[in-house]
């Protein structure tokens, strides 16, 4: 940790070190930004692609094809060595007027005050709760985020033969994480009659031995301490059980936009993002948003390639178009500082 | 490592009998809140106590899902026992909970009539709050309502501000309790059900699941099966458990800033109706639903349920319509055939039944203890209340007072990292819940010693970290394994 930027002023604060964040740091070192600061909370900088152990990662930045953690890696290395200050274990508390941000860290707590403050937290899944699922709230009940931290950075798993719920993109991501780690899913669930995701990406349920069950819908989680069946119910209302040790609830992405929410900055209560202008500038023009924590209303919403528009989910943008995104929002900070 | 400790720890004073588990003057089946706050008693009056508890941690039968609310007992039934132990819990509670580092939110509540018909119920609630005591009430118009709680829909009738209701920490009060009667010589056992026992005239030689407990009295705190306990070594039980289940849903902490009071529904005949609270962890929350079930352990959440009481919720608060989903959760109220409370004495087997202690349990159990030592001291037991008893603190959780994370002076920096973004729980607070008198045994033990995974994501930023954390400390883990293997 580098305790310098403690209580200090800086040009621009980016709040996660994810591809959004990194990528607009680097840029705007490049355009020769004096003093650029990284706000991580956790003890690694690299974002959500640190846990994604499968390629392809890193196409449109490196011209080559890695693993997310690699990808991760590599882009923490371009920042330090572009001059890029990444702060680990600081955790933003408040954001204030004029970029006045309230940190937290083992050390103690800080201020930093930001010319300008760019919040490129992400998003994660929504988790079982917030979608209201009946029944138990037994062990092995999980997102695709716990599942591939869980594999990826601390080499252990939440179950052995969970249902998986959803089809989006990352369902079948959290597919290859199950087959990497030795678990195999007992089935995939869908309460639409199309997969969310297109030909032939969903016959990777068939590689993978796992039966796809569409119009299909959880009625109830059932176990004490640890999740031991799921009742299901077809789309003719017929119910049945099916044996699982966890169920892996996949996608509903929704942007972690906490801190926006308790702030003076205004936020889109249709998509959960901060509203930016056309320049990704916020309701107050020192802050900026980028990356994932920014959601287009649905029918504004870029389609990506494995979707069809008709059966798109809450989008979700890969590492690269978060990269591309908070590039395009740096060089406004560039023009705006300028 | 705290199990085997707690077995040493009781060997010593069995020297005649080296098969027992512990030997003590009080034996308390049960760690809920009412087993908890009777051992902390008798331990502070000077008996030789141990609590008995069938799960690896406390708190896993009905103390686990409650409204957090401390009562007046402004509604409580007339010069019922109920109302006594109320009003004494709600005073005993004032008076220690700064020492014991337990919180207070003082929301106030207001009774909010939504139709004619429940503004006429308000004369019934006002003179029965006389009646209990409870004095401070205040009939409000709509307007002086909106003026206090200007989120609430305008659609509200009149409303009575209750001053004195408040918000407490459900979970840390508990620990509480316990950990001052372990600190003042009382022992826990966990994983030990009581699965028979027999009286010999002066005392009970209890068989639990770990082994056998001698014991002059017994206190029955076994909430919802402290019936079957009865009837299992007593060979009857007085009353009947029927569970009730309750289902809550709750707001994102930015609900928080919407309202100010617990918003209490008026009781009908048909229904007491849901309450919307603040909890002292900084949320809102709705419910609970009351559904007689059969089932003494199904604490499941049903979706209709769920997306019912969210409805009335936005009702009530229209602004609540944009705040995320946090949580939902169910507990069940051991409820019996009657609406009072069971408090059941069997004299010539030194037995006491604290039985159908429902929604206003987590208030009346410190009025509750005191009621027993009463009750054991007029079946002619004498001890000697410690004069300097140890007061032990638990670590603060409530949103509105310092937390872990916001204490920098001196010797307490250095709080390793933030595992848990969402509810802010630091590396030692998690390190510190897995040690001490009562380390956590289950990994919900942990997320209510800490907040651990309780927040909006739901584990989704902390639970692999938290899995290693906790690598080998419960039965029941995180993680079932290896990855790769």
């Amino acid at each position: 940790m580098d305790k310098s930027v403690l209580n200090d002023n800086c040009d621009v604060a980016i709040i996660g070190s994810g591809p959004a964040g990194l990528a607009a740091a680097i840029l705007l070192k490049y355009s020769g930004i004096q003093k650029v600061v990284v706000l991580e909370r956790e003890a690694e900088a690299g974002g959500i692609p640190r846990h994604c152990g499968h390629p392809p990662f890193g196409i449109r930045e490196f011209k080559r094809i890695l693993t997310g953690p690699k990808y991760a890696k590599k882009l923490v290395e371009t920042a330090l060595n572009a001059g890029v200050e990444i702060v680990l274990k600081t955790t933003v508390t408040s954001l204030g007027t004029e970029g006045e941000l309230s940190l937290v860290s083992p050390e103690g707590p800080s201020q930093l005050s930001a010319k300008r403050v760019l919040l490129a937290t992400g998003i994660r899944e929504t988790p079982r709760s917030a979608r209201f699922v009946s029944g138990s709230r037994a062990l092995g009940i999980c997102t695709t985020g716990t599942l591939q931290s869980m594999v990826y950075l601390k080499n252990r798993i939440p179950f052995r033969s969970p249902l998986v719920v959803g089809t989006e993109i990352v369902s079948f991501s959290a597919l290859l994480t199950c087959k990497n780690a030795g678990i195999q899913p007992v089935a995939m669930l869908e309460e639409k009659p199309q997969p969310h995701v297109r030909w032939p990406i969903y016959q990777l349920t068939r590689w993978f031995c796992v039966p796809l069950l569409l119009q299909t819908s959880i009625v109830n989680i059932l176990g004490t301490e640890r999740v031991e069946a799921v009742q299901v119910s077809d789309e003719n209302g017929n119910v049945r059980e099916i044996a699982c040790d966890g169920v892996l609830f996949t996608g509903q992405y929704t942007p972690e936009s906490s801190l926006v929410r308790e702030s003076h900055l205004e936020l889109d209560p249709e998509t959960n993002s901060p509203v930016v202008d056309s320049f990704g500038r916020c309701s107050d023009p020192v802050y900026f948003a980028t990356g994932n924590m920014v959601q287009l209303p649905r029918n504004q919403a870029r389609v990506p390639i494995f979707y069809l528009a008709e059966n798109l989910p809450n989008p979700v943008d890969d590492a690269g178009q978060c990269w591309s995104q908070g590039r395009a929002v740096a060089k406004n900070i560039v023009k705006d500082l300028n | 490592m705290t199990k085997l400790l707690n077995i040493k720890s009781t060997t010593k004073d069995n020297s005649n009998s080296p098969s027992l588990l512990a030997t003590a003057d009080v034996a308390v089946i049960g760690g809920g809140v009412v087993g908890c706050a009777v051992a902390r008693r008798l331990a502070l009056e000077g008996a030789s106590v141990v609590l008995l508890e069938k799960a690896a941690d406390i708190l896993g039968g009905a103390s686990k899902g409650n409204s957090a609310i401390l009562h007046t007992g402004f509604d409580a039934p007339i010069d019922s026992l109920e109302m006594e132990c109320v009003r004494n819990g709600y005073h005993e509670y004032l008076q220690i909970h700064k020492s014991l580092n337990l919180p207070v939110l003082k929301t106030g509540a207001l009774v909010a009539a939504w139709t004619e018909e429940e503004v006429e119920r308000f004369a019934g609630i006002l003179a029965k709050a006389q009646h209990n005591g409870i004095e401070d009430l205040r009939l409000l118009n709509p307007e002086e309502t909106l003026k206090l709680e200007p989120k609430l829909s305008s659609s509200i009738r009149a409303a009575i501000l209750v001053p004195r209701e408040f918000v407490i920490d459900p979970w840390s009060a508990p620990l509480a309790y316990l950990k001052q009667a372990l600190a003042n010589g009382g022992q826990a056992i966990f994983n030990a059900e009581v699965l028979s026992g027999d009286f010999d005239g002066s005392n009970w030689l209890l068989q639990t699941s770990r082994g056998g407990v001698k014991a002059k009295y017994v206190i029955n705190c076994a909430g919802l099966y402290g019936d079957l306990l009865d009837r299992n070594l007593l060979g009857e039980s007085k009353f009947t458990i029927k569970p009730r289940k309750g289902q809550f849903v709750v707001f994102d902490k930015a609900a928080n800033a919407l309202i100010q009071a617990i918003i209490l529904p008026v009781p009908t005949e048909r229904t007491k109706g849901i309450v919307i609270f603040p909890t002292i962890f900084g949320n809102l929350a709705v419910g609970p639903t009351a559904e007689e079930q059969e089932s003494r352990n199904d604490a499941s959440v049903h979706k209709n349920t769920l997306n019912d009481l969210h409805t009335q919720a936005v009702n009530r608060i229209p602004a609540l319509a944009n705040i995320p989903i946090t949580a939902t959760y169910a507990g069940i109220r051991p409820a019996s055939e009657k609406k009072e409370y069971r408090i059941v004495e069997d004299v010539s087997r030194n037995w006491i039944t604290l039985g159908g202690i429902r929604s206003t349990g987590l208030t009346s159990a410190l009025g509750l203890a005191q009621h027993v030592l009463g009750l054991l001291e007029n079946q002619g037991a004498e001890f000697e209340s410690l004069s300097e008893p140890v007061v032990p603190q638990v670590p603060n959780l409530a949103e509105h007072l310092q937390r872990d994370w916001e204490t920098h002076s001196g010797h307490s920096a250095g709080y390793g990292e933030i595992v848990c973004h969402c509810e802010m729980v630091t590396q030692r607070e998690i390190s510190n819940a897995l040690e001490g008198l009562v380390p956590a045994g289950s990994v919900d033990g942990l997320k209510r010693r800490t907040r651990a995974t309780m927040g909006r994501c739901q584990g989704f930023y902390c639970a692999a970290r938290l899995a290693e954390l906790t690598e080998g400390r419960f039965e029941e883990p995180f993680a079932v394994g290896k990855a790769h293997g």
